[in-house]
């Protein structure tokens, strides 16, 4: 019983991870940049939630809306102003600037919402259902199916959509995707949009678990990690390197001593780059250079 | 006539190297021109500049009199140019289908479906693949994905780098009727670079010969598969000699 209780909490922190992790690897795939600052718009994108809900009061389904418009706006945004310039710079200086942005916009959110940590008021906060011994939070429910119905949306997005198709085009090939007439930089700044979205999402849910504050988009290096085990670049891949950390880190809370339930990420990517350096869904084929 | 495509006195670096040395050349509609030379001489760098690729330092692109130079590659595809690039650029994780109509994607009217027809009938050995994951095909049956992909875009003109690039003689012969019936069946305009020089001057109307990022011959196919340097250097037949023997003191006459 103990350890299926593990398991579900393990679960639900684990689809925060992935999609995190599902952000990171959005990115990476289409325009071959990581995003450090991804778990800082997830924070960014908690924050946002909780003005429109609990300062503005508004009610659940119109707050969330307009967060994660406003989200993938400013993640549209950021393309278009700090990265399209970078175009053509070492990869070493896009990853300085995303490690800046991180920086700025807990700064910023410090600035806006004060440091003190925060309690997202949801519907779903607070309830439990038991079964028998097993207790679920309402909240861990709701990151869960909203983990699934997100990751479906997405899965339909990119099979069935001319959009989707497009982006995937121009991350398996730039230059085709350029001479079909293919918006390559425009679709650059959809990716953006769309892994805010995604990161907003996991902040909205994780907020009533975890209080918001400017620092907790530190998670963000946790699921990094989890993108790294589920082999860059695969999307289903970060889901499940995501669910990997984030039951691990559960088990050893409770069964190792204190201390492991942080390091446990990283100690999982250290062991995966020893057996298996390309990740548990290594992309096929390797780029030509 | 005015030429559908006129490049003048264009110069394209690669950082401080200049590739091409000012090119000008002329495509007329409905007619196949071909670009011939070695390695080097700047053949895929001219296609690259006027698909907005590369962006000329010097000189003027015009397509359909109005000038492209230095444009985005997506807006001159807009325009109804398609490129073919070289070693067939295909998306190798889309279904043969999907490639197709990403083809289309500067399309909205509703002839796509007819036109996804078309390239199957002119692509027979692609239509039992539909579904298959581009990466899984063989090179010849890529390099056709590629040609039908460009295609789909309905273009005016077509530039096609090096489509006998790595096939098999019957497959070069098989890719050099499809350029040709594309031509006549669908008019489509093409600038169609190779180093394959008999395949090429084989379908094409008029040639351009380039060596070290200059044109340096110019004339309509008949009269340039003719031309003894062409044969010489480029066809690889031999002259006797009087004595019997080859002639190797002979130079090229632009050099």
């Amino acid at each position: 019983m103990e350890i299926l209780q593990l398991l579900i909490s393990g679960i639900s922190q684990g689809c925060v991870y992935g999609m995190i992790a599902l952000g990171f690897v959005l990115i990476y795939k289409a325009t071959e940049m990581v995003n450090f600052a991804q778990g800082d718009l997830m924070m960014f994108g908690a924050f946002i939630s909780f003005t429109f809900l609990n300062l503005l009061g508004w009610p659940f389904i119109p707050g969330v809306l307009a967060t994660l418009g406003l989200m993938a706006a400013l993640g549209v945004l950021i393309e278009r102003v700090l990265l399209r310039p970078m175009i053509g710079e070492p990869p070493f200086a896009v990853l300085m600037l995303t490690i800046g942005l991180g920086f700025m916009l807990r700064a910023l959110a410090g600035a806006i919402w004060g440091n003190k940590p925060r309690a997202l008021a949801t519907p779903f906060s607070g309830g439990v259902i038991r079964f028998g011994e097993l207790v679920i939070g309402y909240e861990n429910l709701a990151i869960v199916a909203g983990t699934a119905i997100l990751c479906g949306l997405i899965f339909l997005f990119f099979r069935y959509t001319r959009l989707g198709i497009a982006m995937q085009a121009a991350s398996q090939n730039q230059l085709a995707a350029f001479y079909v007439g293919i918006p390559v930089k425009r679709i650059f700044a959809l990716v953006w949009g769309l892994s805010a979205i995604i990161a907003a999402t996991a902040g909205i849910l994780v907020a009533p678990v975890s209080l918001i504050d400017p620092l907790m988009g530190s998670v963000g290096i946790k699921a990094f990690a989890a993108a790294i085990v589920g082999g860059f670049g695969s999307l289903p891949g970060a889901l499940l390197g995501g669910l990997i950390v984030g039951i691990a880190e559960q088990f050893a809370g409770l069964y190792l001593p204190a201390g492991f339930a942080d390091t446990s990420a990283y100690l999982i990517l250290l062991l995966m780059l020893f057996v298996r350096p390309e990740g548990i869904f290594a992309t096929l084929q390797r780029k030509k250079v | 006539m005015d030429a559908l495509l006129e490049l003048q006195n264009v110069e394209t670096y690669y950082g401080p190297i200049m590739a091409i040395r000012g090119v000008s050349l002329k495509v007329f509609p409905q007619q196949i021109v071909s670009v011939l030379g070695a390695n080097g001489a700047g053949k895929t760098t001219v296609l690259k500049t006027i698909s907005g690729a590369m962006d000329p330092r010097k000189g003027s692109v015009r397509f359909g009199g109005d000038a492209i130079t230095a444009r985005d590659p997506d807006q001159v595809a807009r325009l109804g140019i398609a490129h073919v690039p070289e070693g067939r650029e295909v998306f190798p994780f889309l279904s043969v289908d999907e490639n197709l109509r990403m083809g289309a994607f500067t399309r909205r009217d509703s002839g796509v479906r007819g036109d996804l027809d078309l390239v199957y009938d002119y692509f027979p050995s692609l239509a039992g693949q539909r579904k298959l994951a581009a990466g899984f095909l063989s090179g010849g049956q890529q390099q056709m994905l590629a040609i039908g992909r460009a295609l789909m875009l309905r273009p005016k003109l077509m530039l096609l780098d090096e489509p006998s690039l790595g096939l098999s003689p019957r497959l070069v012969h098989e890719i050099a009727e499809i350029i040709q019936r594309l031509n006549t069946e669908q008019k489509v305009t093409m600038l169609l670079v190779e180093q394959n020089a008999k395949m090429a001057l084989e379908i094409s109307h008029f040639g351009y010969v380039m060596e070290v990022g200059r044109v340096v011959m110019q004339d309509s196919c008949e009269r340039l598969k003719s031309a003894t340097d062409i044969q010489e250097f480029y066809l690889g037949m031999k002259d006797e000699g009087v004595r019997g023997r080859r002639r190797w003191k002979v130079r090229k006459t632009w050099r």
